[in-house]
């Protein structure tokens, strides 16, 4: 489950010692776990009620951080880099960007 | 046990290309440049004779001959390549993926100025303007060393504890095309010292693996700390590869060769085959009873601190000789180094710096003589007359 407006639980960081050398990465997929959330300075918020499930944003997304849900959108925040993309291009305006930090 | 051994007559560039021949490499990937150029050239003539089983690649540029030596040592391949001078500096942005990636390649550097001026005569411009790029750096006085420290190098490298890439440099066209006599070992000696590589990591599609991606300020920072640390480890293991080297040869090598320091006052320190010349002036001036003494670095990165402050003993004066000219610097490369390990062990020498021998000026034994006479007055008056000197330069 995602926190509100923040990202989920993230892992410890490995330290040097424990680190594959070289920035080897052994793990197929572990860039799933590096989450880039956090380069969000705009939250994209969204009224469900108002979206229409065109999915316009979930094609517009450039880093596929919509989620497609059975009547609406929601946004997966672990991902969503807060580019405004999706704000712009909804038909029906029901995405508003929101600072983070402020409430 | 010392095996009895044969001698060759080789210029430094046979000579490191010989060693490269008797370690078994897998890979070697290189453009030919003066004056490293023979080196290549013999190696490959080797791979066509077939008298090693290697890939030789003829890269179209350094930058490309050093991203193949990258890529092949990934494999788990024992990789060399040569380069000099300009070459070296076209390969400067692979240089640190190289070490970065923690890619055990060895690499012969003859020594040679940049441009401009275009000059192809030795001095160490090159391998100073990379200095700072991860790989352990050896110097050579002679061929024969440049030939025992190829072999040395590759193990030092290869070492789990270290898997860095090691440069040996040997002093353009003064050691590169000169010939001397090598003692050199038998073929099957250097693979018993020299096993096999194994692969480090392997590439398996049921197991996908990524090397080379992007590392963001989380991740960087420990990458490059792990670096520092297998740097510290390589002092541990160059001295243990010496040691089981000098068993197999006969031959002694070390971080630092000292040359009548025992009860010196005044010294000389500096890279590769100005040491000759410096140990014949101050075995001269030995016997007219001037208390001299020459300290040479074998290994310049990972920088010798500890060795060089018990080679440096109770020493009054010292002139540090650096062959490359670090412009608009308070000291030069070299002298930078030691005046920093001084500072560190609370040790009062005075040191001046010499800058000698940029484009292949020949240093004179009267010149050196004239170095070694102002370190002893400077050891004398315990006042340094200049602090970074230019020798050898006309009005």
């Amino acid at each position: 489950m995602r926190r509100p407006w923040g990202l989920s639980k993230t892992e410890r960081k490995l330290g040097w010692k424990e680190l594959p050398i070289g920035g080897y990465i052994l793990d197929p997929g572990s860039a799933m776990k590096y989450k880039t959330g956090d380069w969000r300075a705009f939250r994209p918020v969204m009224d469900q009620k108002k979206c229409v499930n065109c999915l316009l944003c979930w094609i517009y997304c450039p880093d596929g951080a919509i989620i497609r849900l059975e009547k609406y959108v929601d946004v997966n925040y672990d991902y969503c880099k807060g580019c405004g993309i999706c704000a712009n291009e909804c038909p029906v305006k029901c995405i508003t960007m929101v600072e983070e930090g402020g409430e | 046990m010392i095996v009895m051994a044969k001698i060759m007559g080789l210029t430094g560039n046979e000579a490191i290309a010989y060693a490269v021949k008797q370690c078994n490499v897998d890979l070697i990937a290189a453009y030919p440049i003066t004056p490293q150029t023979i080196m290549v050239e013999v190696i490959s003539e080797y791979v066509y004779n077939g008298e090693i089983d290697a890939e030789f690649v003829c890269a179209e540029s350094e930058h490309s001959a050093m991203s193949a030596c990258i890529g092949a040592s990934l494999t788990g391949a024992r990789v060399f390549t040569g380069t000099a001078s300009q070459g070296l500096a076209l390969m400067h942005e692979m240089l640190y993926i190289a070490s970065g990636l923690r890619c055990p390649i060895v690499m012969g550097v003859a020594n040679r100025a940049l441009s401009a001026p275009l000059n192809i005569h030795g001095d160490h411009s090159d391998m100073m303007g990379s200095r700072d790029c991860g790989w352990i750096q050896v110097y050579a006085e002679n061929s024969q060393e440049a030939y025992d420290w190829t072999i040395q190098a590759f193990k030092i490298a290869e070492d789990p504890r270290v898997l860095l890439p090691v440069s040996v440099n040997i002093d353009g066209f003064i050691l590169s095309h000169c010939v001397e006599n090598i003692v050199v070992l038998e073929d099957e000696d250097v693979a018993r010292f020299l096993p096999p590589r194994g692969p480090l990591i392997t590439i398996d599609p049921t197991k996908p693996i990524t090397v080379g991606a992007i590392c963001l300020p989380d991740y960087y920072f420990e990458v490059k700390f792990q670096q520092v640390q297998a740097l510290k480890e390589a002092y541990k293991v160059i001295r243990e590869v010496n040691r089981e080297y000098k068993k197999l040869s006969g031959r002694r090598y070390d971080l630092v060769e000292t040359y009548a320091m025992e009860d010196a006052e005044a010294a000389i320190l500096c890279l590769g085959s100005t040491a000759g010349t410096a140990k014949v002036v101050a075995k001269e001036l030995r016997k007219e009873g001037e208390k001299v003494g020459v300290v040479k670095p074998w290994v310049y990165r990972p920088f010798p601190e500890e060795d060089l402050i018990k080679a440096l003993g109770d020493v009054k004066a010292l002139a540090v000789l650096d062959r490359a000219c670090s412009f608009g610097a308070p000291f030069n490369a070299l002298c930078s180094d030691i005046i920093a390990t001084l500072y560190r062990y609370e040790k009062e020498i005075k040191v001046f710096n010499c800058v000698y021998g940029l484009g292949g000026r020949d240093i004179t034994p009267m010149e050196i003589r004239g170095i070694f006479e102002e370190a002893l007055e400077t050891a004398r008056s315990e006042r340094i007359k200049e602090h970074v000197k230019f020798v050898g330069v006309r009005e």
